[in-house]
């Protein structure tokens, strides 16, 4: 059986899905398309905008991703699986229903998955009672959202009750692939080593373009061709739990031995034991061989028993981050930089703000350095060019980030020379941190939405 | 003896968990995977982020993917969710450590 990525994260290309359906559709195999667009913080905003609007809290791109591919879906028979649903898997539910219905397509299963929202289920007052990795203290702390990655089988139970489209809130990445390989292959408890390769299978795709050459290109050492039109992963699955690699014919991008390496170890601890709740996977085993152009095998993955506990993410209000930006150019910029970087800090200190404060010159060096500017005191740089002063701070009060971004904007008619270009940014910010509970305080459930044309 | 930065010979690939980092060093020939097992120690990385108050770093070795795999505890100053830093995600950072100097007997 096939399995397509149609996104990789909420702010994925909306066009790259089709390339993958046309593939599906004509590869006769069973397919399955899946959408992952559910990054750890974005469930937290998420729970904040359905606490505005009970109605939503969902993705907002939703129909943006359905729209181009959901008749043709249809109509070849491939199913989509997606942790659309972010705080409110009903009411995303329900909006992909109206999506279908706004198309012609009527009679549509679609399936809501349920109970990663132990919140809803516990109480803030267990959710604050629970150890978590920070070791934080939340009694009397506002809980924004507790959900606890869920594992595939919940998606599998959708699909024997014959969902066309199942929609999930908070599950593993991985779920979203090895719950059709369960469904499709019947696979279950003890075949460990299958249920680690629907999860690496999972993993591989879950991120999109950054399978096929996205995230990778970097010209002269590792050249990839057409990234402006970047095929998306499928990934080829047999019943013993053999993994093929690929992407659409015609669309841009790479796959090969390199660029699975690199994927197979994004966000990997120990790669003999990466946890969820359907599998313990040990990739220390794994070989990749290319079988032809963007087609590579993988074999070799094997499993272990699950851990007796679910991950649960637990999101709390994290304040405000300040930034501003401006640029000095020409004879001498560097030292009018560090002259404004210096005003800034002195300003903000000035405030009376005991936070720490951070100031960057961007064409000197921003990413790699840490937050006391050590690589640039002890760096050497151009006197004269164009570089760009950025400092940023935080509050836990929105008033307070406005002042301390507004002292770049002031720096106009008071900083050095030249001065260009400011630009300036408050964000509001959620603090996460992971707790991690026995199994049984979390109860999966599924329901079923439409199917108003066809019996159930 | 040549030197040489890491980049010449490997590739690496950053993701982030919290305020914790992994980075993928990948040699791009098998022969070139005993330097980077030799040479790419957790001291090294270690330094590489020492200005920024990092825990605990921890190597994993897949010698049949050609690879290293680097986990490094509290490498975000606070993650993408509480950094200062205009990559709090830490995603540039693979680039850091393929500037390590690599010498080839």
């Amino acid at each position: 059986m096939h399995i397509g990525c149609g996104a990789g994260f909420s702010g994925d290309r909306t066009d790259a899905s089709a390339p993958v359906v046309e593939a599906l559709a004509a590869s006769g195999c069973p397919s399955y398309l899946v959408f992952e667009t559910l990054a750890e913080r974005t469930l937290a905003l998420a729970q904040l905008e359905r606490r505005r609007d009970p109605s939503a809290g969902f993705t907002p791109y939703l129909a943006d991703f359905l729209r181009p591919i959901l008749r043709r879906c249809i109509e070849s028979r491939i199913r989509i699986v997606a942790n659309f649903g972010a705080a409110n898997p009903m009411a995303a539910g329900r909006r992909a229903l109206a999506v279908a219905e706004e198309l012609g397509l009527s009679g549509l299963k679609v399936a809501v998955v349920e109970g990663d929202d132990l919140l809803d289920a516990h109480g803030i007052e267990a959710v604050r009672r629970w150890p978590n990795d920070e070791d934080a203290e939340l009694a009397g702390r506002d809980v924004i959202a507790a959900n606890a990655y869920l594992g595939a089988l919940p998606i599998a139970t959708a699909l024997g009750q014959g969902a066309d489209i199942v929609i999930t809130g908070r599950c593993t990445d991985s779920a979203l692939a090895l719950g059709p390989l369960m469904h499709e292959f019947g696979w279950a408890p003890p075949e460990w080593n299958r249920l680690a390769a629907g999860t690496l299978a999972g993993h591989l795709i879950e991120c999109s373009g950054q399978i096929t050459g996205g995230y990778f290109a970097d010209p002269g050492k590792k050249d990839v061709v057409d990234l402006d039109r970047l095929g998306f992963p499928i990934v080829e699955a047999t019943r013993d739990g053999e993994i093929v690699v690929t992407k659409p014919p015609g669309t841009g991008g790479l796959v090969s031995e390199a660029t699975l390496t690199e994927q197979i170890l994004y966000k990997l601890h120990d790669p003999a034991a990466y946890l969820t709740p359907d599998v313990t996977m040990d990739i220390t085993g794994v070989r990749l061989r290319m079988e032809a152009s963007d087609r590579v095998h993988v074999e070799g993955v094997q499993g272990r028993p699950p851990p007796p506990t679910y991950k649960v993410t637990v999101s709390l209000d994290g304040g405000y981050l300040a930034e501003g930006e401006i640029s000095y150019a020409g004879p001498n910029a560097l030292a009018r930089a560090e002259l404004a970087a210096d005003v800034l800090v002195k300003r903000v200190k000035g405030l009376g703000i005991n936070r720490p404060v951070r100031c960057d010159i961007i064409g000197a060096v921003s990413v790699f350095d840490d937050d006391r500017g050590l690589r640039r005191r002890g760096g050497s740089f151009a006197p004269g060019g164009d570089y760009r002063v950025r400092l940023s701070g935080s509050s836990d009060d929105r008033v307070t980030a406005e002042r301390i971004a507004r002292e770049v904007v002031a720096l106009y008619p008071t900083g050095p020379a030249g001065g260009a270009g400011v630009r300036t940014a408050v964000t509001g910010r959620v603090r996460t941190v992971s707790s991690y509970v026995p199994a049984e305080l979390v109860r999966p459930r599924v329901s079923i939405l439409g199917a108003a044309g066809r019996g159930a | 003896m040549t030197e040489m930065i890491l980049h010449e010979i490997a590739h690496a690939r950053s993701g982030d968990k919290g305020n914790r980092l992994n980075v993928s060093v990948i040699a791009y020939r098998q022969e070139d995977y005993p330097l980077l097992v030799e040479q790419v120690t957790a001291e090294r990385v270690r330094a590489l982020f020492q200005g920024r108050g990092v825990g605990k770093v921890r190597r994993f070795e897949l010698p049949l993917l050609k690879a290293l795999n680097f986990v490094v505890d509290d490498a975000l100053e606070g993650g993408v969710n509480g950094s200062l830093n205009l990559d709090g995600h830490g995603k540039s950072l693979s680039f850091l450590v393929l500037t390590l100097p690599i010498r080839r007997p």
